[in-house]
């Protein structure tokens, strides 16, 4: 049967992809840049998961070691976590979420997609030229006066692909203000795209500070001018005041998408709506503007005050209240819900889970004596994996297989994904578990060569982290295939709420017939089958 | 060409009104990294100063306090020209709105030239980190991150000022085509907030920059 054309098929010439402003090919360009960066990022996981597989390191040298777990940092972080979900899902369903025919600057969105290739590939070409090797951190004076390596290529490429983020966060807080459909309020808001703009607020905030910082990291390579050498009077702490600056804040840049994401599962497959939407919506707000005074708990023993420690410890307690209250408020939700265990389902369920146990742990983290006890170990690397790999990364999946019959117009084979959604879980665990328990026995992080007592832990480690290699790849596979043999999605195959289910699927070019007119809240499941909106 | 669709909104937008509010709320969004970007190398700048405060006043007397306050002046007016030309195209008057745009991005001009004339200067007095850099007295270390502060919040400031000034002229052609009215104006004063951005920024900078140390 043949449609209306719909944005997919509207024009198919390779032109009209590289050209278009359509924000929702725009976030198609998206997936196809960040599935690459993961997969790379991926093998220089696998390679150190590998390497220490053995405790003498036999298979690559220190130095080379240095650089892959440098480049695993610099891509994951910066060329799939940050953009994952916003400049993905967020880039396709903002829009159609608040009912409007496109962000409010769609030329400047494709711009955001070529400026981060463009630092993608000045920084897959660093590493090509041999790599980099102070760690995704960039900490001075190695980075400025020692490093051998090519920082100011990979740094140019990290500052370019700032860019991009600042214009995305931008192009979302101005359509989230101005382009909403009548009658949607900021309280009829689906929660995701509170989120977003929480995470867009610290985009446009905080990433300028990493280009600046970066900015003086190249001129000292390059010029000499000393602001972080500390023998012409510079110091190299500042250095680590200003990335963190950035890079605390980021952390939340690479969560609060995911939480917004499970949000909408958890409503839509509980059939509930989300227990104390205020809270939750404001949490994220809260996460948000917290999230900028923790920065010092990375520094706990760089020789900062203890008086500056003491309060950085202080607010990363607080800062873990906004998102206690979205845990609670997720199995709230679930109390008494007519829960079905569909894939993006169960990948939210790994998510709570996963994330309260990251959360936790960083709980630990800002205790001050207990950092010193643990700091750069890998208990500090499970942590930030739990919440950046079991959070993040699950709730993407997640929201990937929520929306994958918006964006494609088919279903993907439920029995794979879930099969998947179980497997990454279990991989998961096995891969991160451990390294908690390494940490606290004292493995420091970045060392190739360990004393051979640690084995047992990294083994189970690696086996785990083989098969979340599978696990991740598997996606692949069947998403691939029901691309082209999938069943045709209807319009609203999860039966929900959101204006996003109430245009076809795929979406028409300009995602609605008429603009929608919103009447009620979001999550409103107590009509059956009363659409939230009527098409005015 | 046509007249008509200049008061039509993108598709995007249901009215000039909101394109207009979108417009806004973007260069405000804009500016607000921008005021990041600068505060963190003010920030950086900051504590130093707190603490070589004597280095970095003995350092500040170098600066060229002449050509620094004729700059703050030029950039001050070329703002004012450009606050005069958003009313003025609002009224219609276009080629008059043209003339002041174009006035201002001269005198951004007039700035740059005279910003060369004080890094040549400079660079001559060995005062520019990076080329050959020297400096007596005890104070040589604050001297020397001071003048690289100084180098690299002007340089980033003179890039700001390079890319106003190709904004403006570009403005100024639109207007003398009469592309804006008062129901049609967002690029025009989009551009002078940006515009006065730059301004406001060289105000801090001139403070913190040719000021320490020539006090009392």
């Amino acid at each position: 049967m043949k449609n209306a054309p719909n944005y997919l098929t509207e024009d198919n010439s390779l032109r009209s992809w590289l050209f278009t402003t359509d924000h929702k090919r725009v976030a198609i360009l998206y997936f196809v840049g960040i599935t690459l960066f993961f997969f790379v990022g991926g093998a220089a996981a696998t390679l150190i998961r590998l390497e220490l597989i053995e405790p003498q390191g036999h298979l690559v040298t220190s130095d080379t070691y240095n650089r892959l777990f440098t480049m695993h940092g610099i891509i994951m972080v910066w060329f799939f976590l940050i953009p994952s979900i916003p400049s993905t899902l967020g880039n396709f369903v903002v829009p159609l979420m608040i009912g409007a025919r496109d962000l409010a600057f769609p030329r400047l969105n494709l711009t955001s997609w070529y400026l981060f290739m463009v630092g993608g590939a000045t920084t897959l070409y660093a590493i090509f030229r041999g790599g980099i090797d102070t760690g995704w951190t960039f900490y001075t004076p190695f980075s400025t006066m020692y490093s051998n390596s090519h920082v100011v290529l990979a740094i140019t490429g990290v500052f370019i692909a700032g860019f991009s983020s600042i214009l995305t966060g931008l192009n979302f807080i101005v359509t989230i203000h101005r382009l909403r459909a009548p009658g949607l309020t900021w309280y009829r808001l689906p929660l995701f795209l509170w989120s977003l703009y929480a995470t867009s607020v610290i985009l446009v905030l905080a990433t300028p500070v990493l280009a600046m910082t970066l900015l003086l990291v190249g001129l000292d390579r390059v010029f000499g001018i000393g602001i972080f050498d500390p023998a012409r009077g510079g110091d190299p702490l500042l250095f680590q005041h200003l990335f963190w600056f950035y890079s605390h804040p980021a952390v939340y840049i690479m969560i609060l998408p995911g939480m917004g994401v499970v949000s909408e599962l958890v409503a839509c497959y509980s059939r509930k709506e989300v227990f104390g939407y205020k809270f939750v919506a404001w949490s994220a707000v809260a996460i948000a503007g917290i999230g900028f005074f923790v920065w010092g708990h990375h520094m706990f023993v760089s020789g900062q005050s203890p008086f500056a420690a003491l309060v950085f410890s202080f607010m990363s307690f607080v800062v873990a209240v906004p998102s206690a209250i979205k845990v609670f408020n997720w199995t709230a939700t679930m109390h008494k819900g007519r829960i079905r265990y569909d894939a993006p389902m169960l990948y939210a369920l790994a998510f709570i889970g996963l994330f309260t146990i990251g959360g936790l742990t960083g709980l630990f983290l800002a205790c001050l004596a207990y950092d010193v006890y643990v700091t750069d170990t890998y208990f500090v690397v499970a942590h930030f994996h739990y919440i950046m790999v079991g959070g993040m990364v699950t709730a993407y999946f997640g929201g990937l297989h929520y929306w994958w019959p918006k964006i494609t117009g088919r279903l993907y084979p439920e029995y794979w994904a879930r099969a998947a959604a179980i497997l990454i879980f279990f991989g998961f665990n096995m891969t991160f578990f451990p390294q908690f328990i390494l940490g606290v026995l004292g493995m420091p992080r970045r060392y190739h060569i360990y004393p051979p007592e640690f084995q047992i832990w990294h083994v189970m480690s690696s086996t785990g982290a083989s098969i979340l290699a599978v696990a991740y790849a598997l996606p692949l596979f069947y998403l691939g295939w029901s691309l082209f043999f999938g069943q045709r999605a209807s319009a609203n195959p999860w039966h929900t709420t959101g204006l996003e289910w109430q245009t076809p699927s795929p979406p028409p070019k300009h995602n609605f017939e008429t603009t929608p007119v919103v009447k009620r809240k979001p999550y409103d499941f107590t009509i059956k089958g009363k659409p939230r909106a009527q098409n005015a | 060409m046509h007249k008509m669709p200049d008061a039509q909104p993108a598709f995007q937008f249901v009215d000039m009104r909101q394109q207009h509010d979108v417009a806004r709320l973007g260069m405000w969004v804009f500016l607000a990294t921008e005021v990041l970007f600068f505060g963190g190398l003010i920030l950086s700048y900051s504590a130093y100063r707190t603490g070589y405060p004597t280095g970095f006043a003995e350092a500040a007397r170098h600066t060229k306090i002449v050509i620094g306050t004729a700059n703050t002046a030029i950039l001050l007016t070329s703002s004012f020209l450009v606050a005069w030309a958003v009313t003025v195209a609002r009224l219609r008057d276009s080629r008059f709105a043209a003339l002041l745009l174009w006035t201002a991005a001269l005198l951004g001009v007039v700035f740059l030239v005279l910003k060369g004339v004080e890094y040549s200067a400079e660079f001559n007095e060995h005062l520019l980190p990076g080329f050959g850099f020297a400096f007596s007295g005890p104070h040589i270390h604050a001297a020397h991150l001071f003048f690289s502060f100084y180098l690299v919040a002007t340089g980033l400031h003179a890039v700001h000022v390079a890319v106003g000034i190709v904004v403006l002229v570009v403005i100024g052609l639109r207007a003398h085509q009469r592309a804006y009215s008062d129901l049609y104006h967002s690029p025009i004063t989009v551009a002078g907030l940006y515009w006065h951005f730059v301004d406001l920024v060289w105000i801090f900078l001139f403070a913190l920059i040719y000021l320490p140390g020539r006090g009392g």
